[in-house]
């Protein structure tokens, strides 16, 4: 099982390395490093809303929430920051996760103690939660010249040839390696989405494991707020509209199972990269930004089928050795 | 089937009274807060019992609520379908495009319907012959479809439809009653009558409680889903006329969001989304109590993204509340 996971990861990573290779034939440069760099960059942000979806995603959950939850924090912290300049970044940045935590703390809450499916309850939070921007901004913008210059700076400034930003996406990665793979709560996830029942009777609380996932996805969704509304430097009611597909599309084209309980970390991480690197590749190839709609929609699809065939196929493996050990 | 058959086929006692029962209903419930919304509406603002401004007032939700019965009767199946607006977006921008090259009315509505049978073709197929789960494939095509519309469109419009065509977005029947008005009682009927009265309309409820039971008594699931379908991509695309209609041209960003508000329409008439049970009076209560809301907020100049957040919270709210009343119930048992 473990082998068909990572021929799963490799088999994605190697179409990333076509396209990426595919692009470079015609448009030299593409592949250099200082723009691979700045791809990475450029999906930082879908990398780390990736993960927290996988978590809620493996639980048979799904966040459709986080997008919002990204315009609204980032909204908070831009009004913060634009009222008291002096207060410090790193502040802000906790501000933001906790908002975030706490904006996905309910809807955990509703699906754990209410038991009601997360996929109406985030529809229903994804407009609250815009709704609440507009309230908060009364529709106004915030503009870069009114964000103090730290809370701009903090992405952009350049480590060893990365800006800030891809430092914060590979720090969140590697602590959500160990966390999903050896943590109980990691693992939780897993069992939740794989076996409900099952899990019930190993002692795991499905409820709460669900609710776990929700904060996790909406503290992850928090921070990015940050990072959106500073790396833009500007802050309105549409931030982010619509990213909350892009964020499933990445998990579906990672191999993270919609039906719960299959997926990886790199995997997630890897469905990001190869929407990030579309999504730069078209510019450079002279393609209109009104494709990518359309590409990321067939991407779903295609990735979606994918997964499907492959899980059947393991379905069958697993039945085998089973009667073959009984 | 014999007689001694159905006969065997009682159903157990009933635990209360007919009556009781349609006392303690959604739809009961339902018609109550209509009401009180109507009321609370007449205080707020002088300017809306005016026969006019409701007739107005009614595009707010005829076009969604079309969708929504078809929507209902795949939620009830334990189906979603969450590309509908995609599915407009898309046949009004092929509606466009059929003008551009020279269509007239008929031609015009032909297509956008066909548009939207093809569309609901594409999901039935992915879904039912390949065993897709339906919630990913409609948010893919959802994006899909939508960008086919921008790929054509980009950020131009289709304008210029001819004046014949505006009959079923601006057209009245007769007095203060618009055409979409008629079409909406007509569908109603019809869905309500397939739903409940007819063999095809059981078998959608045996299907959302035990799709494998469904199976093993003969229904035949996949190609009753597949049906179910098409007949949402139809009322899309139907829906796609009329909004076309009324609005008099196409943009790619049209009826963003309405998945959304057809959803909320359906659950909030007490379609549970988790398939089996519902009615199709419930969903045009709800639609009422939506198109009411909405109307009613507007009088009182609330902006729409404000209105959404109304909306958000009714579909939270009609599900959380009877499940919140349940667990308090069972703790005072305790």
């Amino acid at each position: 099982m473990l082998k068909r996971l990572k021929s799963r990861e490799t088999i994605l990573l190697g179409a990333i390395i076509a396209l990426i290779a595919l692009v470079e034939t015609r448009f030299s440069g593409f592949a250099a490093p200082g723009n691979l760099a700045s791809i990475f960059n450029d999906t930082s942000i879908l990398m780390i809303l990736a993960l927290g979806q996988m978590t809620v995603i493996l639980t048979k959950c799904i966040d459709l929430s986080v997008a919002s939850n990204l315009a609204l924090t980032g909204m908070v912290v831009a009004t913060i920051n634009a009222a008291m300049p002096g207060m410090p970044v790193t502040v802000l940045i906790l501000i933001a996760i906790a908002l975030g935590m706490l904006m996905g703390a309910f809807n955990g809450v509703l699906v754990w103690l209410l038991d009601l499916p997360s996929i109406v309850v985030t529809l229903g939070t994804m407009t609250i939660y815009r709704g609440v921007i507009f309230l908060i901004s009364d529709g106004a913008w915030i503009n870069a010249h009114e964000m103090s210059d730290g809370f701009k700076a903090l992405p952009r400034h350049v480590i060893l040839g990365l800006p800030v930003l891809g430092w914060i996406a590979i720090l969140v990665i590697t602590l959500f390696v160990p966390l999903i793979m050896r943590t109980p709560m990691g693992r939780a996830f897993y069992a939740v989405g794989g076996n409900p029942h099952a899990a019930v009777y190993t002692g795991i609380n499905v409820g709460r494991t669900r609710f776990n996932s929700f904060v996790l996805s909406g503290g992850l969704a928090g921070l990015c707020g940050y990072l959106w509304v500073s790396r833009y430097a500007v802050a309105y009611t549409d931030v982010a509209g619509g990213f909350e597909l892009d964020v499933v599309a990445a998990c579906v084209i990672g191999g993270i199972s919609i039906a719960g309980g299959i997926g990886s970390v790199g995997g997630a991480v890897l469905g990001a990269l190869f929407l990030g690197v579309i999504k730069n590749a078209l510019p450079v190839a002279g393609i209109s930004p009104f494709w990518q709609l359309a590409i990321s929609g067939a991407a779903i699809i295609i990735a979606v089928a994918f997964n499907a065939q492959s899980e059947r196929t393991k379905g069958r493996v697993i039945l085998k050795s089973a009667e073959a050990t009984s | 089937m014999s007689i001694s058959d159905t006969a065997q086929r009682t159903i157990p006692n009933r635990l209360h009274s007919r009556g009781y029962r349609l006392i303690r209903s959604w739809e009961v419930l339902l018609l109550g807060v209509a009401i009180i919304i109507f009321f609370a509406n007449t205080q707020a603002s002088p300017y809306f019992l005016d026969p006019w401004n409701l007739s107005d007032a009614s595009f707010n939700f005829t076009e969604k609520a079309m969708i929504a019965f078809a929507m209902a009767l795949l939620i009830i199946t334990g189906e979603i379908d969450l590309s509908v607006a995609g599915i407009i977006a898309l046949s009004s921008t092929a509606m466009g495009y059929a003008l551009q090259l020279g269509a007239g009315t008929p031609m015009l509505v032909l297509i956008g319907l066909s548009v939207g049978v093809l569309c609901g073709a594409f999901n039935g197929v992915l879904i039912t012959k390949m065993g897709l789960p339906s919630i990913v494939v409609t948010i893919g095509t959802m994006s899909l479809f939508r960008g086919i519309a921008y790929i054509v469109l980009g950020d131009q419009a289709f304008n210029g439809y001819p004046s014949d065509f505006s009959v079923f977005g601006r057209g009245y029947a007769f007095g203060v009653i618009t055409w979409e008005i008629v079409i909406l009682i007509v569908l109603a009927i019809a869905f309500g009558v397939l739903l409940h009265l007819t063999n095809f309309g059981r078998k959608l409820y045996v299907i959302g409680n035990n799709p494998t039971a469904a199976l093993f008594s003969g229904v035949k699931v996949q190609r009753t889903k597949m049906i179910l379908f098409l007949l949402t991509g139809l009322m899309s695309g139907l829906a796609a006329v009329c909004l076309t209609s009324r609005l008099g041209s196409t943009r790619p960003s049209i009826a963003l969001g309405w998945e959304l508000e057809v959803v909320t329409m359906v659950v909030l008439g007490g379609i549970s989304i988790l398939g089996g049970s519902g009615t199709i009076v419930g969903v045009v209560i709800a639609a009422l109590v939506m198109g009411m809301v909405t109307f009613g907020l507007g009088l009182l100049n609330v902006p729409g993204i404000v209105m959404s957040i109304f909306i958000g919270g009714l579909l939270i709210g009609v599900i959380a509340l009877p499940r919140l009343i349940g667990l308090i119930a069972a703790q005072r048992k305790r």
